[in-house]
């Protein structure tokens, strides 16, 4: 008790202070913007979620969980879902290994080294927008030119049990590059000599992949599996552009940010928009909380 | 052993080449239907890889609609607008999470870390209420405006102050600098790299981005590139030259900063990495 007291009345040295007076400044924008645009909204939307959007200039209308109700009955919102699901499933890995192997090979002294790692990372710094104008003309049915190429006339977007993996390999040609410059950067810290004892002992070079590479930069695996997990969930500009809404696909392909985005901007219900969005935010928190457990079964840190 | 070493050379490479086309094949073919006219590009038999003549009639007929200039302008405004507050508050709050002890910190600092951990869906509507009834909706700050701040870039700048050397604000302190003058004269020099690392990360960020613009610049003069890509595709159905163009349009700025900076871009995505 005495202790306590004394430190609580101990006077602050005038470096405390300074430090304390500085500090506080330096944080103070960002603490002011953080709770003001991010952490009171967080609560806004939940809180939100509790109501009706009242229309023409009525005020919202308390409904307790009705809106969590309808959510729990609503098949497009769980069809969503799905979808959100079946897109993440395809994009993921898939983004993943092909980063992986393309990466493995490009760490090492070659020829064009830096003109491959150029062009693989082009598609980042190509708005999705365009990107997605530019696939759905790949996409086109009977003027595509992949259509063209395979000389068949699939729909790959129109078709409801094929679009959402369409949209899925547009997600992965745009991803690579980025994946790909995170593991280049992993791969950088696995020392040489692994790779020089390794081959000494004549083990082959997808050897070494299983055994060298892939247990140490485990670490990075993970951390951009996450990310790109959570990315994927909140998937939207591809779906919103390559989708027309009279797509007969769309209800196959719509994920849980689009239709949010559908209720709360184009259809102006935005407690129900915010119950949705309050859906992203368990899906992605379970996700998360799954990863965290899951890492410790097969990441190797040092 | 030298020529089984020199066949897998060879093998990776040819990986690596087919892997180039694949990534590069969606932009050539923007390019190219961009100069074809529609009859061209819709011609299925036989089907036409090259322009037989490289016209410029798509985009001219897009330019004529889409005042690109201004498209650029209300682009570049938000992206300078974002890079400027996040370096900023970033800056200096990453100096006094890193470096500084107070009352307070870890606390505030938590905040930072819960912003970074929920899907940024979740503010949007709030954070649209809020422009609305700050009656900006249709400017150049309502694009800013969610990005004043940013928990990402802190967190990233607190890194960087934490593996800079004690002895440095030891030194300054013992010349007499304050807090304030050690930040602003030794300590920020040195986090350049990571400035421009957040920065480039911002302007891509901006540049891409689609719902935002969409929701708060409805208007078709305070647009930006990419929501006005989202207006225009509805518009032109099936005049595909004219959509390549407009993509092509609104794409080729960055990708020209990319080959001129792609050091830095590459580097700064690397360091950065996460939330993209």
């Amino acid at each position: 008790m005495m202790s306590m007291a004394t430190q609580k009345k101990r006077k602050m040295t005038p470096r405390e202070k300074s430090e304390f007076f500085w500090g506080w400044l330096f944080i103070l924008p960002t603490v002011i913007g953080l709770l003001i645009l991010n952490i009171i909204p967080i609560f806004q939307t939940i809180w939100q979620s509790f109501f009706k959007t009242g229309d023409f200039g009525k005020g919202n209308i308390f409904i307790g969980m009705a809106n969590y109700q309808k959510l729990m009955q609503d098949k497009a919102v769980w069809q969503a879902l799905w979808n959100t699901v079946k897109y993440a499933i395809v994009e993921v890995p898939f983004s993943i290994v092909i980063a992986l192997v393309l990466a493995v090979f490009l760490n090492r002294k070659m020829r064009g080294r830096s003109a491959y790692r150029t062009i693989f990372f082009l598609p980042m710094v190509a708005a999705p927008a365009a990107i997605a104008m530019v696939w759905r003309w790949l996409y086109n049915s009977e003027f595509g030119l992949l259509n063209h190429l395979i000389g068949r006339k699939v729909n790959w977007i129109s078709d409801p049990n094929l679009a959402i993996y369409s949209i899925a390999v547009i997600g992965i040609w745009s991803i690579i590059g980025y994946n790909m410059v995170l593991f280049l950067a992993g791969l950088q810290e696995v020392p040489r000599d692994y790779y020089e004892a390794a081959a000494i002992d004549g083990a082959s070079g997808i050897h070494q992949f299983f055994h060298i590479t892939v247990p140490l930069i485990s670490p990075t695996i993970f951390f951009v599996a996450v990310t790109r997990v959570i990315g994927a969930f909140q998937v939207f500009d591809l779906i919103y552009m390559v989708m027309d809404k009279t797509n007969p696909a769309l209800a196959k392909t719509q994920s849980l940010v689009y239709l949010f985005y559908r209720y709360s901007f184009t259809e102006g219900n935005k407690g129900y928009g915010s119950a949705i969005v309050v859906l992203l935010l368990a899906v992605i928190m379970c996700i998360t909380v799954f990863q965290m457990t899951a890492q410790k079964k097969w990441v190797h840190y040092n | 052993m030298e020529a089984k070493k020199k066949l897998v050379s060879i093998i990776i490479h040819i990986i690596l080449l087919a892997c180039s086309v694949t990534m590069l094949i969606p932009f050539l073919w923007m390019i190219l239907t961009a100069f074809k006219s529609v009859s061209e590009a819709t011609s299925v038999n036989p089907f036409i890889i090259l322009p037989t003549v490289w016209r410029r009639d798509a985009f001219d007929n897009v330019i004529k609609n889409m005042n690109f200039l201004l498209l650029y302008k209300n682009t570049l405004l938000m992206i300078a607008g974002r890079v400027l507050a996040a370096v900023l508050t970033a800056t200096m709050a990453g100096y006094a999470f890193g470096r500084l002890h107070f009352k307070g910190r870890d606390l505030m600092f938590s905040l930072v870390l819960f912003q970074m951990m929920v899907p940024g869906q979740i503010f949007i509507i709030p954070q649209y209420l809020m422009v609305s009834k700050l009656g900006i909706l249709n400017s150049t700050m309502a694009l800013v405006f969610p990005g004043l701040v940013t928990a990402f870039g802190t967190f990233l700048l607190r890194q960087a102050y934490m593996g800079l050397p004690k002895d440095l604000e030891e030194a300054a302190r013992l010349d007499g600098c304050n807090i304030g003058q050690t930040f602003l004269y030794i300590m920020a020099p040195l986090t350049k790299s990571s400035m421009v690392a957040l920065g480039i990360f911002t302007t891509v960020f901006a540049y891409k981005d689609l719902m935002w613009p969409m929701i708060v610049n409805s208007e078709n003069d305070k647009a930006t590139l990419a929501s006005a890509l989202a207006k225009m595709q509805g518009q032109y159905g099936s005049k595909f030259p004219e959509l390549m163009a407009a993509a092509l349009i609104a794409c080729i700025p960055m990708i020209i900063i990319y080959l001129f900076f792609q050091k830095q871009f590459i580097e700064g995505i690397a360091t950065s990495g996460g939330k993209l």
